[in-house]
């Protein structure tokens, strides 16, 4: 009476979700980051954010 | 300055999205090496200690059962005192942690219930009862998926946040009912075996396996709660850029660009 299936299912859902989880938060962060990025270059700055270096004289 | 006022001031500091962001790169890689460090042992312990002489194998489950279990309840509870954060003090990162918080704690309820009823089939004879215990943890995870769908529907995020954390704080009565169901009513479900006021009732082979993975459990919500933190100010920022780049168009269409515009 070992219920080995009850087991191995348990932990493989477990590590399922748990890396789903992970993936999907590294996943947003990268995107997140990304259009970040391409806004900061196409020189759009928030209004809360200072002048960056390069453009104080 | 009063050693409280300090205090104050260092809590408050935190509240700026900047030092925030600044704080989680810092802390990230620590937390997800100790997480990965603890679910190393825990599992190992998982796999190594003895089994049950009446649960037999099926002990093993509890590692996860029971850790997911209590996360699922100390999410809401996180979320309870950001909505508090949020209509009480305004804080501007509160309804980014409740925000956050959501599909973490869903995702953990999901796991308290589905490896539940892979426990339940052999050790009660069914995959799921009606009982007070399970009933409460399903409408918890009805609750999750309500709040994050919420979220998602309203366009203006002030009220969403307004909205949101009110009906966390009314959900929030749902906790002690979880917690208490056992006792308050006749359940399938066992009563409490480890956070017990006369102390836990179970052997300390089960309980330090049990409570490494709780640890390892609470360490990974800690650190998804954290960048998933930082992505939802990063997510906000974008939207705050866009709608800057579009006012700049508007003004340039209009021909109001220019220092006295």
């Amino acid at each position: 009476m070992s219920h080995a299936g009850y087991v191995i299912a348990s932990y493989a859902v477990a590590a399922l979700t748990v890396a789903g989880l992970i993936l999907w938060v590294i996943a947003d962060g990268t995107g997140r980051r990304r259009e970040l990025k391409a806004l900061e270059d196409l020189g759009i700055r928030r209004r809360s954010a200072g002048p960056s270096t390069g453009e104080m004289k | 300055m009063s050693e409280q006022s300090l205090a104050i001031r260092k809590f408050s500091d935190l509240a700026n999205p900047t030092r925030f962001l600044g704080l989680a790169e810092r802390l990230l890689p620590w937390f997800s090496g100790l997480t990965a460090l603890l679910f190393a042992v825990g599992l190992y312990l998982c796999f190594t200690t003895e089994g049950d002489y009446q649960q037999g194998e099926t002990v093993r489950i509890m590692y996860v059962h029971v850790p997911a279990a209590w996360l699922s309840m100390m999410c809401y509870t996180v979320m309870a005192l950001s909505a508090l954060g949020t209509l009480v003090w305004r804080h501007p990162l509160a309804d980014v942690s409740a925000r956050a918080a959501a599909p973490i704690g869903a995702c953990f309820t999901f796991l308290a219930l589905v490896t539940g009823s892979l426990w339940g089939k052999p050790m009660w004879g069914t995959w799921w009862v009606w009982d007070a215990r399970l009933t409460s943890v399903f409408v918890l995870f009805l609750m999750y998926l309500g709040l994050i769908a919420l979220n998602r529907a309203m366009d203006d995020p002030g009220k969403a946040a307004k909205v949101s954390a009110i009906l966390i704080l009314v959900g929030f009565v749902n906790i002690p009912i979880i917690k208490f169901s056992v006792e308050w009513w006749n359940t399938l479900h066992q009563p409490a075996s480890v956070m017990r006021l006369d102390g836990p009732k179970i052997d300390p082979e089960f309980l330090r396996p049990l409570l490494i993975m709780a640890v390892a459990f609470s360490m990974l919500f800690f650190t998804l709660h954290i960048a998933a933190m930082r992505n939802e100010i990063w997510r906000r920022r974008v939207t705050s850029m866009r709608r800057q780049a579009a006012r700049n168009v508007g003004a340039v269409g209009t021909g109001m660009e220019g220092p006295n515009a």
